[in-house]
């Protein structure tokens, strides 16, 4: 945006929608607006915020000139390869790599041997070591790292190395880690079985809301697992210096804690390690915690003293995983006639692949948003998370509340069908209330769910339509709400989970340091703009300095949808310091009181007779010289929020989003084929700081959504991942991909920057229950397990006309035996 | 995938000049066309040749032409997206087109030839992985291990025809030409397809495709390329059904040719299905009666994307649809 495109001061008042021409996939766009719950901060409106625009770094980003890590070469560097285990599950009885060595063009090797240093992302399951010590747990986990002159000799080299196993049985579902039966992975004297975590969680009287509900409800759902996919592989380029300091260059969304763990596994000073994280192409949760070959890379490039790099293959990115869990349910929900809910029993039975990662948080949130939608005035949540010999699961959009949003909604509109209730009507009748605490503690401040919903079902004339189309057409809704970040950090302090610091120039250029990772979500473009809307400059003047821990202050990293709220709060609170000395100077020259000084346009002015005013660069001096080098810190901590009960800290954040989605299908009959017709979805934001931001985080959302609701799944084979590669893992393409309306609805939070929630994830998770809902209205009959196939579409409608095959049904293992003590 | 490892790469002028290039390398040789097949198979170690005999500067490959008498002539290098837009092609042979255009995304079909297309190496999920992941699995017969993974009993390896054109060109009643060190010889391509995963062509190792030839159509020639796929864009067909008919004036079908694809090491052909057209009005009953000939002749095995009684079941689903698209009145 240039100068003279900034709005005149007068007309900036909360500007409206946007009138963007309409893209291929994007139809339209719209922005529901309520009128603040509060005055707006600054009272001259706002003149950045809620403007629609490309992000700041597309056009390096779609041009070639960003670099990532991958990109990175240096003088004298080194190639990393990783020997990976051929065996699902197998003791390890001897590795020589003599004959690796020996190859012209190999420089070192190591094996776990070298660093038998345990870790793990959350300060509870440290179970990883950088590669495996004397056991291998997935086909694909690290056991060796060559480097060499060059890749093809590293790769050669791999080949060279011998190991020999002794193979175990492999655990390969959640069934089979439930037995006593099989070795377990990582030996617990206080079990017999691969139980990882346990969680059994009861609020209110649970008894007695079932006993006073007039229906209960009572099904098994599955969620297939699923992976991230960005489109970027995981690289890592690690220098260590003559100066005996590591920098490594990694593609992560979370430089703080590669830096903490880099510290400990390598047994150095957290000062003289450097992290910086360069653009990441898209992570998704994909690249939230450290990785192997990232912590080789460093070990390799202190022991060498060159520069070591090592980019995965996409295959290497199936196995670091991380992905969605696959995730099986039974959910008993009570209610009454009219569908008031009485009581809802979740259990939730998680297979975690091979190690801990976030596993255990991802555990908990398998059941703590469930109350965070609807009124739930009773809850009881049993969550149990196994290991099983394939890649590790993790976080992935949506971390954990992805799974139950399926079941929920799915059942939600089973109970209005049964009730004869409309599905719209009955979902905003039960929606929790703005300013409310849900029955498991959870504070809700601003929620927009009934708007959302209204929004979506109306666009759509959804009532009109739902239960009145064609056989082979339908339409689905669902509703969900999403954290703005973690309430609590995942290692205990109680130190700001993000600070910024903003330095204005005297030129009139502004620069922040935020330690948040760009993963193409937008990072840099919302911090400029809460930075350019507080100053009264523009976008464009703020330059960005992000994910480096010797220049930036530490932001705990971009996942959790943590990045507008807490980042941005940051931000926020640094530059209003910048602004409030900036103020003071001038306001002394207009002879009048800092609150009387308006900030817009490049200018500083007097709110009261706005002919007084200033450039922008005039000010930045004017404070200058009367208060020394303008730079300014800021940080945020999220208010206490965890009840007092052990696993409350999962759940709780400073306020949530809330979504509603609108799935238009077609259903070929004969084939089972589902045609997604178009996706409306309505997200509630609290406010919308960049319009074209928002829709893009929303059509992700949706995109990625649809892929998990139709296509992807995550088989294995004789112990192998059947199919970790681009081709055979679906993932839409843009032929599958529907037209997507964003409807933007406000709801002004009061703790968010300038009123801002999230959009990084919510909108993800209505999309898949949205779909299942229409394929629903489209064949007359629920499918209970994603992805949402055409066999099963056929097998749904043959056993509902009791013709021929009977659709599996899901099941549940039965109740995990109680924890031996 | 690995990266693509050092080869030498042999610039063929003519397609006389592959031949004797092949011939002077012998086995460590490959041509090459488009690559949107070999480079992929390179990176995944499937082949791991010395010298790389390329295709693309042989000018007298790059042709199409369309005669009166003699019909269609495509030269091996022709693009799939050539094929697809060129108006002779949508007009005569309009299956042909369908399946061109149907093959992976637009980038791979302006690269892609119909040459490397009728070579297309057969396809199975256990053997189309990098090495390692073979590796781990302990290989299987058709590269570096002795049984079949799919059909372990099979003497034979059992990978998939995944060709879109294959089954069309058979319909049309296809002929190709070869070029080898005795000479030139043109050959019905139902004979060209052999159903062996492994050894896939009747063609010898010095020998290139130079061309492909299609007759020219009878009057009243109807034709119809369908196919089964997970995504719109991108996927290999998981099933595929080309049919070719002729009728007389009257709108009885005088002739047939029905070719299931992706469920054998070859085009399959259903003369089943003929019968059942042939002699009739193409009645919904006479189509049915063709499915169902499809649907009996088709196998399919558990090496493709999708489940085997999915893929069978689709398989009558798809060959009525293909012979109805065929009857439509146009
Ligand atoms: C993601 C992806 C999706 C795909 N989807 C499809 C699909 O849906 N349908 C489909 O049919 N194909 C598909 N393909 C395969 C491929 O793109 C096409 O088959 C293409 O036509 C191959 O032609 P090419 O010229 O690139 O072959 P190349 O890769 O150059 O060659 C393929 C093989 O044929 C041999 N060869 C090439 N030319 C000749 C010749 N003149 N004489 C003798 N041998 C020769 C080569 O040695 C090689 O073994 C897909 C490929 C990819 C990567
Ligand atoms: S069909 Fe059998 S032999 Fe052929 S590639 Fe597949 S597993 Fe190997």
């Amino acid at each position: 945006m240039r100068e003279q495109e900034l709005p005149s001061v007068s007309t900036a008042t909360n500007p409206d929608g946007d009138a963007r021409p309409l893209t291929s996939a994007v139809e339209a766009s719209s922005v529901l607006r309520r009128a603040p719950q509060y005055p707006p901060d600054k009272p001259e409106g706002f003149s950045v915020v809620g403007k629609a625009g490309p992000k700041l770094d597309s056009f390096t980003r779609v041009t070639g000139q960003d670099r990532f890590a991958d990109d990175i070469f240096l003088p004298n560097m080194l190639f990393g390869k990783m020997l990976r285990s051929t065996q699902a599950h197998a003791r390890i009885l001897r590795i020589d790599t003599s004959k690796a060595l020996a190859l012209p063009g190999v420089v070192a090797i190591v094996t776990g041997a070298d660093i038998p240093v345990r870790y793990g992302i959350l300060p509870s399951s440290p179970d990883e070591m950088v590669m495996a010590l004397d056991t291998v747990r997935y086909v694909g986990d690290p056991i060796a790292c060559v480097v060499a002159d060059d890749e093809l000799t590293a790769e050669e080299a791999l080949a060279l190395v011998q190991v020999e196993y002794e193979p175990l049985p492999a655990v390969m579902s959640i069934d089979e880690a439930l037995r006593t039966d099989l070795p377990q992975l990582h030996p617990n004297p206080r079990r017999t079985n691969n139980i990882h975590k346990e969680v059994h969680l009861e609020f209110g009287d649970v008894e007695a809301g079932f006993a006073s509900a007039d229906r209960i409800f009572e099904d098994e759902y599955f969620f297939e697992g699923t992976t991230h996919a960005p489109i970027e592989q995981h690289a890592v380029m690690a220098q260590y210096g003559a100066d005996q300091k590591l920098t490594l260059w990694a593609a992560t969304q979370t430089p703080h804690y590669l830096h903490r763990i880099a510290a400990a596994v390598l047994g150095m000073p957290a000062s003289q390690i450097r992290v910086i994280a360069p653009p990441v192409g898209g992570g998704f949760g994909g690249k939230t915690e450290p990785f192997a070959h990232e912590l080789a890379a460093a070990f390799l490039a202190r022991k060498t003293g060159r520069p070591v790099k090592i980019t995965l293959t996409r295959q290497e990115v199936f196995y670091a995983h991380r992905g969605r869990h696959p995730v099986r349910f039974k959910l008993k929900t009570g209610v009454k006639a009219d569908g008031t809910i009485t009581a809802i029993h979740l259990q939730s039975w998680l297979d975690g692949g091979a190690y801990g990662s976030y596993g255990v948080a991802t555990t908990y949130y398998t059941g703590a948003l469930t109350t965070v939608t609807y009124k739930v005035p009773a809850y009881k949540f049993d969550g149990c998370r196994v290991f099983t010999n394939k890649p590790p699961c993790g976080p992935k959009r949506g971390h954990g509340t992805t799974q139950p949003r399926f079941a929920l909604e799915n059942q939600l509109d089973k109970i209005a069908d049964a009730l004869g209730l409309d599905a719209a009507e009955y979902r905003k009748r039960i929606a929790v209330d703005p300013n409310s605490t849900t029955v498991n503690g959870l504070r809700v401040t601003s929620c927009g769910l009934r708007e959302c919903i209204d929004a979506a079902t109306e666009r759509t004339r959804y009532k009109e339509k739902r239960g009145k189309l064609a056989r082979g057409r339908g339409i689905g809704l669902a509703a969900s709400s999403y954290l703005c970040g973690a309430g609590l950090p995942i290692y205990w302090n109680a130190m700001p989970q993000s600070g910024a610091i903003v330095k204005v120039d005297r030129g009139g250029g502004v620069t922040v340091l935020s330690g948040t990772s760009e993963c193409g979500q937008g990072s840099t473009s919302m911090l400029a703009a809460i930075i350019a809307e507080t100053l009264g400059v523009d976008p464009s003047d703020v330059s960005v300095c992000y994910g480096d821990t010797d220049l930036t202050p530490v932001d705990l990293g971009s996942y959790s949808s943590r990045v507008t709220f807490m980042a941005g709060n940051a931000a926020r609170d640094a530059a209003s310091k910048a602004r409030h000395l900036i103020a003071q100077s001038a306001a002394e020259r207009f002879g009048v009181g800092p609150d009387r000084v308006g900030f817009a346009g490049r200018r500083v002015f007097d709110l009261g007779n706005r002919e007084r005013s200033m450039t922008f660069i005039e000010a930045a001096q004017l404070a200058e010289a009367r208060w020394g080098t303008i730079a300014c810190v800021g940080s945020y901590t999220p208010p206490k929020l965890a009840a007092e009960y052990k696993g409350s800290g999962v759940g709780p954040s400073p306020a949530y989003s809330y979504s509603a989605a609108v799935a238009e299908v077609a259903v070929d009959l004969e084939t089972g084929e589902i045609t997604v017709e178009k996706i409306t979805l309505a997200h509630d934001v609290g406010r919308c700081i960049n319009a074209t931001n928002v829709e893009g985080q929303i059509e992700g959302g949706v995109y990625m959504g649809l892929g998990e609701a139709l296509m992807e799944e995550w088989p294995f084979r004789a112990g192998e991942h059947k199919i970790p590669n681009l081709l055979d893992y679906k993932t839409p393409t843009s032929l599958d991909t529907p037209p997507i309306e964003a409807i933007i609805v406000e709801t002004d939070d009061k703790e968010g920057p300038f009123g801002a929630k999230e959009a990084g994830q919510g909108p993800l998770n209505p999309v898949i229950p949205a779909i299942a809902n229409a394929v629903a209205d489209a064949i007359r009959a629920r499918i209970h397990s994603t992805p949402i196939t055409p066999e099963k579409v056929l097998k749904a409608m043959d056993a509902a006309s009791g013709t021929t095959l009977r659709l599996k049904k899901v099941t549940t293992p039965s109740k995990p035996s109680p924890v031996p003590v | 995938m690995h990266r693509l490892p050092p080869f030498r790469y042999e610039a063929a002028t003519s397609a006389a000049s592959a031949v004797q290039l092949l011939a002077a390398h012998g086995p460590d040789a490959l041509v090459v066309s488009g690559g949107t097949d070999l480079y992929a198979n390179i990176k995944q170690r499937l082949f791991t040749p010395k010298v790389v005999v390329g295709l693309r500067p042989a000018r007298d490959m790059h042709y199409l032409r369309f005669d009166q008498s003699r019909g269609l002539e495509i030269g091996a290098l022709t693009t799939l997206a050539r094929l697809a837009a060129e108006p002779v092609v949508c007009e005569r042979y309009p299956a042909l087109a369908e399946a061109a255009a149907s093959i992976s995304t637009p980038q791979l079909r302006t690269m892609g030839t119909i040459g490397g297309n009728v070579c297309l190496d057969t396809r199975c999920n256990y053997y189309n992985q990098n090495l390692d992941w073979r590796q781990a699995l302990g290989y299987c017969m058709k590269k570096d291990g002795d049984i079949c993974r799919v059909a372990p009993g099979s003497p034979k390896c059992v990978a998939v025809n995944s060709s879109d054109t294959a089954p069309v060109l058979q319909a049309y009643g296809a002929r190709i030409r070869l070029l080898g060190r005795s000479g030139e010889r043109e050959i019905d391509i139902a004979d060209f397809f052999m159903d062996d995963g492994m050894r896939a062509w009747a063609k010898q190792a010095d020998e290139i495709v130079t061309a492909i030839h299609l007759p020219v159509p009878a009057p009243n020639t109807v034709s119809a390329y369908r196919k089964l796929r997970l995504r719109n864009s991108f996927d290999f067909p998981i099933v595929g059904i080309a049919a070719v008919m002729q009728t007389d004036g009257g709108g009885r079908c005088t002739g047939a040719r029905v070719v299931l694809n992706a469920v054998a090491s070859k085009p399959l052909e259903s003369p089943g299905a003929a019968r059942a057209l042939v002699g009739t009005k193409l009645e919904p009953d006479a189509l049915d009666a063709a499915a169902d000939a499809a649907y009996a002749t088709g196998k399919p095995l558990d090496n493709t994307s999708g489940s085997i009684p999915y893929r069978k079941r689709m398989l009558r689903v798809f060959a009525r649809r293909t012979l109805e698209a065929c009857a439509a009145p146009r």
